[in-house]
């Protein structure tokens, strides 16, 4: 089967500074593929090259067979971004109205996806009063809501408590299970071993990109920080 | 363009308004205290009221939606929802269109208050164009807003997007004749004058207020205001874009 996101010589300039040299990669259909990596190593600028929203220097980004951006794709791809794009003036399902009726998606859907993200008891508090991760739950209902078939999502579990982080990630298998492409970027490895694949980046270069079981086996490592940090290391001997 | 998105959009600005009540109040009340301002200014002077405050109950709207709109405007840029937006199926036409539609709702609503003020209670004379006034201040509103969405990709903060106001507005207001009668102004005002939009939209209420005919220079000033609305619109246009650095 065709992968879901394909990436060919991807090649980002932002601000004068190259942010990705070049880098090939691909994400499979269905499964929920971790795009690991420090702050500032590119994962944001791979991310909005995913969605159309970065200017590219060169190389080539598909999404489902088609170019990254094109119009037939934005009811097919959902997109959180990683500083939440929610109005603040606005209660939770006013904003999700909005979103609603901007991708077309049933009102009842709103109320489906409030439930969905546990914010049942803040749906008409203000989003601008909300706790950031109350803020970032709203945010992800929003790209939620058309049930889109690749959902791309950019540090969503930031400062969210151990719980709920448990809940999201449980929920993103679920997504896969019914059939959703995800790919998920974050910075802290824990997160790793929650993924079904792997992609390690750094540097805006692309260190591995495998299971969590297959890095362990290749490091020899007993976790996937340590795994991630033998890799940096082997990767800079070789 | 959807015309579902459009109003989803227009129906989303004005509840974002609605939930700032002090804004809206600011909206609807100061330009009433300003006109019995001026009111009072020229106490002695009804002619001279008479010249100033009908052009005034135009003018209103064009600053407020200009403010308004470059502040929103600025706000949806540097929060996200721009780029957000732009990755779903909304269109930028339907983006513009929606904001149009909300800021002209509501300065029918602010140039309707005071006009009840300027027309009932301070006497102001417009003959049988007082409805005219009314439609050019909304058209005059939603040229601001186009001025305030162009002028938002240029303003990194809110501090920048005031500061337009004085920049962008005010030189307008100074040369459309409103102060000085353009015929009065040294030769090369006169040429920089002619090259401003507001000098048409001033000279539309101006006639509007003293000429009941409305002729053909009252029909070549709304279509260059709605022109420069267009182009204003078409530029802001522009800024919005989905790829960005």
């Amino acid at each position: 089967m065709d992968a879901a996101i394909a990436i060919r010589e991807l090649r980002v300039v932002r601000g004068g500074t190259l942010v990705l040299p070049g880098i090939s990669v691909s994400v499979e259909r269905g499964l929920v593929t971790g795009l690991l990596g420090p702050s500032g190593s590119g994962k944001s600028t791979l991310i909005r090259a995913v969605v159309g929203v970065q200017i590219v220097e060169g190389g080539e980004v598909s999404v489902l067979g088609l170019p990254a951006g094109a119009a037939e794709l934005r009811s097919r791809v959902g997109y959180v971004t990683q500083t939440p794009a929610v109005y603040a003036d606005l209660s939770v399902r006013e904003n999700l109205t909005y979103f609603a009726r901007v991708l077309s998606a049933p009102q009842a859907r709103v109320a489906e996806v409030i439930d969905r993200v546990d914010l049942g008891g803040e749906a008409n508090r203000l989003v601008g009063r909300l706790s950031g991760g109350q803020r970032a739950r709203v945010s992800l209902a929003t790209a939620l809501l058309n049930e889109p078939e690749v959902l791309v999502l950019d540090e969503p579990t930031v400062g969210l408590d151990p719980v709920l982080r448990r809940d999201l990630w449980d929920f993103f298998h679920e997504l896969a299970d019914g059939g959703t492409t995800l790919l998920v970027s974050s910075h802290v490895m824990d997160e790793a071993a929650r993924c079904d694949r792997l992609l390690l980046l750094r540097e805006g270069r692309i260190l591995a990109a495998l299971t969590p079981d297959a890095l362990l086996e290749r490091t020899h490592a007993t976790d996937l920080d340590g795994a991630f940090l033998r890799l940096i290391e082997g990767g800079e001997a070789a | 363009m959807s015309l579902s998105r459009t109003l989803a959009t227009a129906a989303r600005v004005i509840g974002q308004l609605r939930r700032d009540p002090r804004t809206v109040a600011l909206l609807l009340v100061v330009p009433c205290v300003l006109i019995l301002l001026v009111d009072q200014l020229f106490a002695g002077r009804k002619q001279v009221f008479q010249q100033v405050g009908v052009p005034m109950l135009g003018l209103f709207p064009l600053i407020s939606m200009f403010l308004v709109t470059s502040i929103t405007m600025l706000r949806e840029r540097t929060s996200g929802t721009l780029e957000r937006l732009l990755t779903t199926p909304l269109r930028k036409l339907d983006l513009l269109l929606g904001y149009g539609i909300a800021f002209a709702l509501v300065a029918v609503v602010q140039a309707t208050i005071v006009s009840i003020v300027g027309f009932g209670l301070l006497d102001l004379q417009a003959g049988n164009s007082k409805a005219v006034v009314v439609l050019l201040a909304v058209a005059n509103a939603v040229l601001g807003m186009a001025f305030g969405l162009f002028v938002s990709a240029f303003a990194r903060t809110e501090f920048q997007a005031v500061q337009f106001m004085p920049a962008f507005v005010l030189p307008q207001i100074l040369l459309c004749g409103l102060f000085v009668a353009r015929d009065q102004m040294a030769d090369w005002l006169q040429w920089v004058s002619a090259a401003l939009p507001l000098t048409y939209s001033f000279d539309a209420l101006d006639r509007a207020a003293h000429d009941a005919s409305l002729g053909g220079r009252f029909w070549a000033d709304v279509g260059v205001t709605l022109g420069a609305t267009a182009l204003a619109l078409g530029l802001g246009a522009a800024t919005l874009r989905r790829r960005t650095p």
